[in-house]
């Protein structure tokens, strides 16, 4: 009995800083750990404050409890009873006012936090952008500039980006997580959500709530840019180069304009994303391949078999008409 | 303890009869074992579909099922073991242990007791069918409109949910009257509130909690129903309704519902801490006053599910610190049991072990819940597998290893047999280490971007690792479960008769034989203590060299001295149940099955209404003329 009920506290004793160095040894490399933002900071800030806090009183209150066990089993004889303490109610108190206390230090910067990211409106100068979700895919209207783009963000580093959120279907969420904390997309209604990003790089993101048969695959890059690479970008979406009149051609009679607008072109379907210089992003699919004349043939020949649920047709094209389709798609840039 | 032989025999006949004696039964017993048996049930069902879940998550770009499908099986698993495991679990210690625990021979409605139970199964089996239609409901146990709406979702898998959810919930306000008149009416002589047990206290709360949190769920899902059957625009944004109130809703109730599955748990550890102290739960009205106190402020706080809704600043805020508020009750409970165990004998018998696993490992889930409460963490952590991880070390580690620390700690009481030490041991480690290897490594998973409900991820985002320890965990706790069934089936064939008193308790319960007699207490005790069987044993006073057994209420005696007669099998709220069930299957058949379903429940209640209480024929006991045995 006696050995058994060790072995029973020392492996008890040893998972707890197994489980702490898997924290230590994982940590640094956590994306919402990784902020890239003023207000992926601030969250990050608070977490730093808390996860002290919560680890802290893990430790002390596990090991009390090991405590217990270990230094009051028993080894005496059944028929002995133990001193019959009914309470002590200056210790009750005492531990109902110093968890109190500490929920202090965890409220104050908590509230004021909530108060940074909410409370008062971003600058004047930020970057309008309205991000509206569709199953299964990111519509980017930049309405200053006056184009649309799908499922890759472009950021001007240092310069506030401020969010109009909202869905054309389903409830949906925007999370990046280097970038800060999620909000909603919400059908019938706005939601506002701005950041000033801190650094350039590209960052991977997705929708997280669940909106259906390919929530998984509702992925999205933000590509923070520096100022000249940023207009350099914006230019180009400005003021398209359609290199290849014979393809467009394909893209209308194969039936692509009914949903999908190219700028400078007849085509201005509105029901799937906008593939202006569609050439020039780095993935396909909202985010799911690597933009390649090969995964994009693979996608119009069946959209189904890459995204479960798709909302685009198969529009049994043949395979001339999918390498007309890809060579014209992928000059656009 | 001599004491122990003092005890009757136990009554193995509580269990005999053929089916008839059990779909007509109105025993509590036999109605919690019912309970029992299909909440284990549908455990493995659930669990199966957690270990396909996890071999699909196991590697990226997983190919073991399809997006549809995952999306079914999360939403079956997170209904499953909420509405069909965990409160069902509890359901099955509430009705066979408070009539014992409180000195009453039935609960205050035996026969409404039967209508619960077989509602319950008939609205579990209605979920199920889903299955067999080959269209179960996939927008998640927590339905958010306007995914559920006719529209994102055509199929019947939302009807089905929607139905089947509407009848448990009619079972559970049933049972939630039924309880609450019972504990509050029919506790023997001399028990005051405050010398309740704490497991009783905790199912008095549970029952309020039931009655006030399943009307705004009715609410949302008739309005729900009415958007997908009869066209109305409750949740639809483009007709004006607003999907966002579902939410709300939602979380009225999906909130205090957390409490309803964590405070039975409580309950259990806190009987099953001091019995294996030998001491008295220290501060039992700190316990009392802080179960009732979360009860509460559960009803303050259900917008912390929606810190990202985008409901602003002074929202966020005022539930921010609602939630906090929580924390204070929850630890002066974890406190308190810390200070029970503290200055005892403590006894390492299997209920303990799980008993202090669940305190163990709540600790964990609790104070990722803290992290929760702080809006600025909780945007990111919302949705991601980080509160996966947080929610399994709550309903887990909490309620599982709670509730396993009822059933190892009540088993004897039963089934009249005790459990093997042994496998029991085996089974806490197990289950004890698979759910830390399949739980713990979830947080990682979270902070580093993981969201929830994603049937596939790429391979280059760096999760892989962790979700096939996970994975690994998860079969590790399937191992467990199967470990226990090897027991409890050795257990009931060959295991060692209990006697009344296996583990030296201090409560009623434990002053009859095991299993117990159908009308439980042969004489009904008068009850002078909060420990009324302790105090028979071991004296009022600290000094046990003065033992004295004059106080207390004693054993009971093998037969009962006078007369004792037991309410009638009834055949009626089966029937009752089954035509309330017809009533909501049939919506998805057609008109004429819901009217034959009202004909089968008028017709049900009816009888059951006039069915003659004295008529003979019903169980009598004891000396008296025409007495049965």
């Amino acid at each position: 009995m006696n050995r058994e009920r060790s072995t029973f506290l020392q492996t008890l004793l040893a998972a707890l800083p197994l489980l702490l160095m898997g924290c230590g040894a994982q940590g640094p490399d956590w994306r919402t750990l990784q902020p890239v933002s003023d207000f992926g900071r601030l969250g990050a800030d608070v977490y730093d404050d808390l996860i002290w806090w919560t680890l802290g009183i893990l430790v002390v209150v596990e090991l009390l409890l090991l405590y217990a066990l270990l230094r009051y089993r028993s080894a005496r004889s059944e028929s002995e009873v133990p001193s019959q303490v009914h309470g002590f109610t200056a210790l009750e108190i005492a531990w109902t006012l110093v968890p109190a206390a500490i929920l202090f230090f965890i409220a104050i910067p908590t509230v004021r936090t909530i108060f940074e990211l909410q409370g008062a409106p971003p600058s004047e100068d930020a970057l309008e952008i309205t991000v509206v979700g569709h199953q299964w895919w990111w519509e980017f209207q930049y309405p200053e500039l006056g184009f649309v783009t799908a499922n890759e963000l472009h950021v001007p580093v240092g310069r506030t980006a401020n969010l109009t959120l909202s869905s054309a279907d389903v409830i949906h969420s925007f999370w990046i997580p280097q970038i800060g904390g999620k909000r909603d997309l919400n059908p019938g209604s706005e939601n506002r959500l701005w950041f000033t990003p801190t650094e350039v790089g590209e960052y991977y993101g997705q929708c997280a709530e669940l909106c259906g048969t390919s929530h998984a695959n509702m992925r999205m890059r933000v590509f923070v840019d520096d100022s000249a690479t940023f207009a350099e970008w914006a230019a180009a979406m400005q003021a398209p180069a359609i290199p290849d009149s014979a393809g467009a051609m394909t893209f209308l009679i194969s039936g692509c304009a009914a949903c999908h607008t190219i700028a400078g072109t007849p085509a201005q379907g509105k029901v799937g994303p906008d593939l202006t210089n569609v050439g020039r992003r780095t993935t396909l699919a909202s985010s799911l391949i690597p933009n390649t004349p090969e995964h994009m043939a693979g996608w119009l020949r069946s959209p189904d078999s890459v995204k479960p649920g798709a909302l685009m047709p198969d529009l049994n094209l043949d395979e001339q008409r999918v390498n007309e389709l890809v060579r014209f798609l992928e000059g656009l840039r | 303890m001599s004491v122990r032989a003092m005890t009757a025999p136990g009554h193995e006949s509580l269990y005999s009869g053929g089916m008839r004696s059990w779909l007509t039964t109105v025993d509590h017993k036999r109605i919690g074992v019912l309970y029992g048996i299909s909440a284990l049930f549908y455990f493995v069902v659930g669990g199966v579909e957690a270990l396909i879940i996890r071999l699909q998550l196991a590697s990226a770009d997983g190919t073991v099922v399809g997006a549809d499908t995952f999306n079914q099986l999360f939403t079956m698993h997170g209904t499953t073991m909420v509405f069909l495991v965990l409160m069902p679990l509890s359901a099955a210690l509430f009705n066979y242990m408070i009539p014992l625990m409180i000195g009453a021979r039935d609960v205050a409605f035996p026969r409404l007791n039967a209508f619960s139970f077989w509602t319950f199964l008939f609205g579990s089996l209605l979920l199920n069918l889903s299955f067999l239609v080959g269209n179960p409901p996939d927008a998640g146990w927590f339905g958010y409109a306007n995914l559920t709406s006719k529209q994102y979702n055509p199929g019947m898998g939302i009807d089905f949910w929607l139905l089947s959810v509407q009848i448990m919930g009619i079972a559970s306000i049933a049972s939630a009257v039924n309880f609450t008149v019972t504990i509050l009416n029919m506790r023997a002589h001399g028990m005051s509130l405050m010398r309740m047990p704490l497991f009783v206290w905790m199912a008095l709360i549970v029952q309020v909690l039931m009655l006030l949190a399943f009307p705004p769920i009715t609410v949302a899902f008739i309005y729900l129903m009415f958007d997908r059957f009869f066209g109305t625009h409750f949740y639809i944004p483009d007709a004006g309704g607003t999907p966002i109130l579902w939410q709300h809703l939602f979380w009225i109730f999906g909130h205090p519902e957390v409490y309803i599955l964590i405070l039975p748990s409580f309950g259990v550890v806190s009987e099953v801490l001091p019995t294996f102290s030998r001491k008295p739960l220290f501060g039992a009205p700190f316990m009392i006053f802080s179960g009732i106190l979360i009860g509460f402020l559960g009803f303050g706080v259900w917008s912390h599910h929606m810190f990202t809704t985008g409901l602003g600043a002074v929202a966020d805020t005022a539930f921010s610190l609602a939630t906090m508020l929580i924390a204070i009750p929850t630890g002066v409970k974890i406190f308190n049991w810390i200070a029970t165990l503290w200055g005892g004998h403590i006894h390492f018998k299997t209920p303990l072990y799980f008993a202090v696993g669940m305190v163990g490992l709540f600790i964990i889930g609790g104070l990722s819940g803290i992290m929760h409460a702080s809006p600025p963490v909780d945007i990111q952590q919302h949705d991601t597998y980080f509160v996966v991880a947080h929610l399994h070390y709550v309903f887990f580690g909490g309620t599982v290893f709670g509730l396993f620390a009822g059933i190892y700690y009540w088993w004897p009481k039963i089934t009249g047999r005790m459990i093997g030490e042994g496998l029991g041991k085996l089974h806490f480690w197990l289950m004890f280490i698979g759910m830390n290897l399949t739980f713990f490594p979830m947080h990682f998973l979270g902070m580093d971007g993981m969201p929830r409900r994603i049937y596939t991820y790429a391979a280059d985002l760096g999760w892989e690792r962790w979700n096939l320890i996970a994975t690994v965990g998860a079969f590790v706790i399937a191992v467990s479960v199967l470990v226990f069934f090897v027991n409890a089936v050795r257990s009931v064939r060959a295991g060692e008769p209990a006697g009344g008193d296996p583990w030296d308790g201090a409560t009623l319960e434990w002053t009859m034989s095991s299993p117990p007699p159908e009308y439980n207490f042969a004489i009904v005790p008068v009850v002078n203590s909060a420990r009324p069987f302790w105090l028979h044993k071991f004296g009022p006073t600290r000094d046990i060299s003065t033992r004295t057994r004059e106080e207390g209420t004693p054993p009971q005696p093998d037969t009962p001295p006078e007369r004792i007669d037991l309410p009638s099998p009834s055949g009626w709220p089966i029937l009752a149940a089954l035509g309330l069930s017809l009533v909501g299957g049939g919506a998805l058949v057609g008109l004429w099955l819901v009217l034959v379903g009202v004909a089968v429940l008028v017709f049900g209640v009816y009888r059951w209404a006039f069915q003659p209480l004295e008529r003979l024929g019903h169980p009598t006991f004891g000396p008296a003329p025409g007495g049965g045995r």
